[in-house]
């Protein structure tokens, strides 16, 4: 079992959140064309090694997190929230 | 085999007899003893008949590898099958049967299977049944049908109870610095070390004593040892096997909490499944002995040495009269000291020639002597014998029990489950752990090594390499090499029978031989994942414990390779079989999975409502009076409903709290039609798409005030839209100002619905004036109270296509409210009405809910193309216009009718053309019900190319499963009022 550190709540199962996915995804603006949003969602790089995803702490404190993860070894090298004004008050209150 | 109990050996307590029975046939037995080491005791040999072949099996092991003493253990709704006799408990009054045998193991009809060996073999059920395709119509599926009852009766185990288990099982939680998996010399020692250096330790033994090998040793005293860990603070699991590694240091334990008594407490659970979040792992597992593969290896009386000193010192079993040891290793000779010193006649053979060992000379040894063959076949008569050289001469030895030590296997099975793959090592012929970065230590013969000095300094050196990895410490440690064994092993896998086909067993329980890998061999089945499947060698309950290496070995023989080149089969969890109920814990019958219930649903049964599960929510299906039946009830609610008022719960759908200066914007951008220009004190209906343009949910949002907005949410997708707006603020649209928050369980809601409602919501407000036809509009809002200074928020929408409002108060007041609408409801002959009616009502509209919006369709295809905006962006609009979603073949929301207004029809019918019903058809429906207002059968659904293509053409509901085909009319989903007037009355 998955084991992540949520910055509000502290150490917590996987089960606790969902999984929701890539978080270096720029996505378009709406008005942006198909091809772009066709990019957006469709192409997603298969990493094999860390790479950064989101994941929601749906049955805690309900944040978006952004973890880095492997998905080889399952390793969590950092979990952050994913707004960047959060992120910053988290790593000032470090 | 001539067993029997000796006076002055074993731990067991002779001051308490216990009585059992075995095949219905009374014995007796002490406290301490297993069953096999009672069943040893009463000098019984024979105790299961084999898988496929139906040969008598006798106990082979003391432990968990045991792939003979396979039996049933109680009777009734307690009967467990394929318990292994080895490592159950004896208690006052268990019973216990043979398996596979009829009608007994000592007499069965079936064992002719064994001379019908060839019908056995190695993919016998795949050829036999190769070209009849089992799963689909026809012929081929007739014969496997026919045979397989047969089949599977002849090669099967015991077979479970099919009652309802009585007992309960319970899922239990817990931390430690450290937990270690073991409790022989290494474990404890690595324990102790660690308790004292003030680490929180659990120390898990699958055993019920602790001690591991020791237990083999007369003077070894379990409780004293236990006692003084405990003193440590350390918490000791007996009866509890970690049967898997996970993630993070996480541990999945099995505890059986009253598997070994007779009459236990009902307050306990039978077993319970522990998690366990550690920092640190030390695993101290111990090694499983291997047996010898040679012709006959598996006839009663053929044991691993270790476990006949077990039986011996334990148990005060003394496993044979005239044995003799088998071995290619020095790890017998004491084994060989002892039986000999309690009265047996010993005679070691061992494949070695040049090895020096000191025994007190009470036995023989016969250096560079194999096992060849065993004569008997319910008990050993005689062991052939050979020169390793030549083994085409041999000799014949009389003796009733034969000990086989083949080497060593640690039991990395644990660092398996982690993905860490084992390494051979040639010295000790066998597999060692490999190093992983993860906070997991192996100690003691689970890393190779063989003499307990070296397994107890191993501990020590584990328990600091975790305080090294915890950062406690930064002390120096070393392990022992590996081994300790004076002279090497020489490997000895298999002793090639050349007079016939042989039954020279790699996987007893399996009854996999030698001649099968061969045969998987030659047939090209090379691979160690092949080999495994096609043979099923290592797929039994004991996944191969004591077999996989043998088979191992042999293949790397057939292939001229080496065993590492071969490869291991990886080992997963779990270690030992885990039951179904300790899984389940306690999510079984009604705590299968949450309810949810509304703050109403006391109400609506008090009032006679039938519930139906919608989601985990239980909703109202329908509210029958006197004798009515469902169709009698809903047709009678729905009827009510356009002809005066109905009241319906409506709080299962989702609420959310939209708050903060953007959220207009915010409303904007997830919603497919305009939301900016909403005045305060009007909801709209809004549909939300998913970034690929596919439809997600459907719902309205309130404006309640500038920056304040109340949004419903269908019941299914409530968590997943909360969800979504969350991702959506946090992580694409960071710079809006805006706050959900769920409110769901905050407020109730009922539908009050019918030309009627008005009235009987004059009569419960406060002030009436506030929703009158011109102050409240047509999906107007309005904030204000019920009859008692309740405060509400009602708004005017409908979903019945009839005058209607939704009204909302906090669930603290459900039941005040209900009683004041139901009050005045009956006035006007109102009614409850449930969802089956809401049904019909809403499909007479033609209005979609789940069933339709499955997550494949579009705006357009549901007909809803005006709610798509095409003055601004939002979430899926570039996607909702990619090719595929705008061909012309996609299937639009059309309306159905019987062509004969007389028949039926079924939701899930496939749609089709009138001379070509296959396949998936031009369509499907999706919602039927009867037409109250329209007295005949309708539904709605989808349709390639929609109503213009097929308004004038008779198509065919195909339904295959109920065997049924019905005349279809295509029609405009609005069946009723399309033009909407009964809803702005
Ligand atoms: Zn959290």
């Amino acid at each position: 079992m998955i084991r992540i550190n949520c910055p509000y709540c502290g150490e917590r199962d996987h089960s606790e959140f969902s999984y929701g996915g890539d978080a270096t995804i720029k996505y378009p603006s709406l008005d942006s064309s198909e091809k772009e949003w066709t990019k957006a969602i469709f192409f997603r790089k298969n990493i094999k090694g860390f790479q950064l995803e989101t994941w929601h702490h749906t049955n805690g404190c309900r944040m978006w997190l952004e973890i880095e993860r492997s998905t080889v070894t399952h390793e969590i090298r950092s979990v952050k929230p994913c707004h960047p004004d959060l992120k910053k008050v988290v790593e000032n209150n470090k | 085999m001539k067993t029997s109990r000796l006076k002055n050996y074993g731990k067991i307590n002779r001051n308490n007899v216990l009585s059992f029975t075995w095949d219905n046939k009374k014995y007796k037995g002490f406290e301490g003893d297993t069953l096999a080491s009672a069943l040893l005791a009463n000098n019984i040999g024979v105790v299961g008949r084999s898988f496929k072949y139906h040969r008598p099996r006798g106990i082979f092991s003391s432990g968990v590898e045991e792939s003979g003493a396979l039996v049933t253990v109680g009777s009734k709704d307690r009967r467990d099958p394929n318990v292994r006799a080895t490592t159950q408990e004896l208690y006052d009054g268990l019973k216990a049967s043979g398996q596979n045998a009829f009608p007994n193991v000592n007499f069965d009809l079936a064992g002719i299977n064994n001379y019908l060996g060839r019908f056995f073999a190695s993919g016998f059920y795949y050829k036999t049944f190769m070209g009849i395709p089992p799963f689909e119509w026809g012929k081929g599926t007739a014969i496997w049908m026919f045979f397989e009852k047969f089949i599977r009766k002849a090669a099967g185990m015991g077979s479970a109870s099919t009652l309802p288990d009585p007992d309960s099982y319970e899922h239990a939680h817990d931390f430690c610095d450290v937990i270690i998996v073991g409790s022989g010399p290494s474990g404890i020692a690595a324990a102790i070390e660690a308790a004292e250096k003030k680490l929180d330790v659990i120390l898990v033994e699958q055993d019920s004593i602790i001690g591991g090998d020791q237990l083999s040793e007369n003077e070894f005293d379990s409780s004293h040892i236990e006692n003084q860990i405990k003193n440590l603070g350390i918490k000791v699991m007996t009866r509890t096997t970690a049967f898997g590694l996970y993630d993070n240091c996480v541990v999945g334990l099995l505890e059986r909490v009253t598997d070994h008594l007779s009459l236990p407490d009902k307050t306990l659970p039978r077993q319970r499944f522990w998690t366990i979040r550690a920092k640190h792992i030390i695993v101290g597992a111990g090694a499983i002995e291997r047996h010898i593969a040679f012709n006959n290896n598996d006839i009663p009386g053929v044991m691993t040495v270790n476990a006949s000193k077990h039986y011996l010192n334990r148990y005060g079993v003394l496993t044979g009269k005239k044995i003799v040891i088998t071995t290619n290793n020095d790890s017998v000779y004491e084994t060989a000291e002892l039986l000999s010193e309690a009265g047996a006649n010993v005679t070691v053979l061992d494949s070695r020639t040049n090895f020096e060992i000191e025994t007190n000379k009470t036995f023989e040894i016969r250096r560079g002597y194999v096992p060849y063959n065993i004569n008997g076949s319910k008990k050993i008569d005689s062991l052939d014998i050979s020169k390793s050289e030549n083994i085409n001469k041999y000799e014949t030895i009389n003796c009733d029990q034969v000990l086989l030590s083949g080497g060593w296997s640690p039991a990395v099975h644990l660092l398996s489950h982690r993905g860490v793959k084992p390494k051979w090592d040639y010295e000790n012929a066998c597999f060692l752990p490999s190093d992983t970065k993860e906070n997991i230590t192996m100690i003691g013969s689970s890393r190779g090594l063989w003499n307990k000095n070296d397994c107890i300094a191993s501990g020590v050196a584990g328990a600091t390499d975790a305080l090294n990895r915890l950062g406690i410490s930064k002390t120096n440690y070393f392990f022992p090499k590996p081994g300790g064994w004076k002279n090497p092993i020489k490997p000895l896998y298999e002793v090639k029978y050349n007079k016939s086909r042989s039954k020279s067993f790699v996987d007893y329980q399996h009854d996999v031989t030698s001649d099968d890998v061969r045969l998987a061999h030659r047939e090209g089945f090379i691979s160690v994942e092949h080999l495994k499947r096609y043979t099923t060698l290592g797929m039994a309950n004991d996944q191969g414990k004591m077999g996989n290496i043998i088979g191992l070995s042999l293949m790397a023989d057939l292939l001229n390779k080496e065993i590492p080149e071969v490869g291991t089969t990886v080992f997963r969890p779990p270690y030992t079989p885990v039951s179904i109920g300790a899984l389940s814990g306690r999510n079984v019958g009604k705590h299968f999975r949450p309810l949810r219930v509304t703050p109403i649903h006391q109400w609506n049964t008090d009032h006679g409502a039938k519930m139906i599960e919608v989601g985990l929510y239980q909703r109202p299906w329908y509210y029958p009076k006197e004798n009515e039946t469902l169709s009698d009830s809903y047709i009678r609610e729905a009827t009510t409903v356009r002809k005066t008022v109905g009241i319906c719960d409506v709080t299962s759908l989702g609420k959310i709290a939209i708050q903060g200066p953007d959220s207009s914007e915010f409303l904007n951008r997830i919603y497919s039609n305009g939301f900016s220009k909403l005045q305060v004190g009007k909801a709209r209906y809004g549909i939300m798409l998913r970034d690929d343009g596919i439809v997600m949910d459907d719902g309205t949002s309130w404006r309640l005030a500038e920056n304040e907005y109340f949004m419903t949410t269908s019941t299914g997708e409530a968590a997943k839209v909360m969800s979504w707006l969350e991702e959506l603020l946090q992580t694409r649209w960071t710079n809006l100002n805006v706050n959900v928050t769920s409110v769901s369980e905050q407020w109730a809601g009922v539908s009050v619905a019918g030309p009627k409602s008005r009235e009987v919501l004059n009569n419960c407000v406060d002030d009436s004036s506030v929703i009158t036809n011109n102050n409240l509009l047509f999906m107007g809002v309005a904030s204000t109270f019920l009859k008692g200074k309740i405060p509400c928020r009602i708004a005017r929408i409908s979903f019945s296509g009839e005058l209607a409002f939704e009204v909302y108060v906090k669930s603290d007041f459900a039941n005040t409210m209900m009683d004041l609408l139901w009050e005045n409801a009956k006035k006007y002959d109102g009614c409850l009405y449930g969802l089956e009616a809401l049904g019909a009502l809403r499909v007479e509209k033609g209005h979609v809910t789940a069933a339709e919006l499955d997550g494949r369709v579009t705006i357009d295809d549901a007909g809803l193309s005006k709610m798509a905006s095409t003055k601004k962006s939002y979430i899926g609009s570039a996607m909702r216009k990619r090719g595929v979603l705008k061909n012309n073949d996609r299937e639009i929301l059309v309306g159905f009718f019987p062509a004969n207004l007389k028949e039926t029809f079924n939701a899930g019918t496939i749609v089709c053309e009138k001379n070509n019903i296959k396949g998936q058809g031009i369509g499907r429906i999706t919602s039927v019900t009867y037409s109250p207002e329209l007295r005949h059968w309708i539904g709605i659904g989808f349709v390639k190319g929609g109503l213009d293509k097929w308004k004038d053409t008779t198509l065919v509901g195909a339904d295959p499963v109920r065997n049924k085909q019905t005349n279809l009319k295509v029609v405009s989903p609005h069946m009723i009022d399309p033009k909407g007037e009964r809803m702005y009355a």
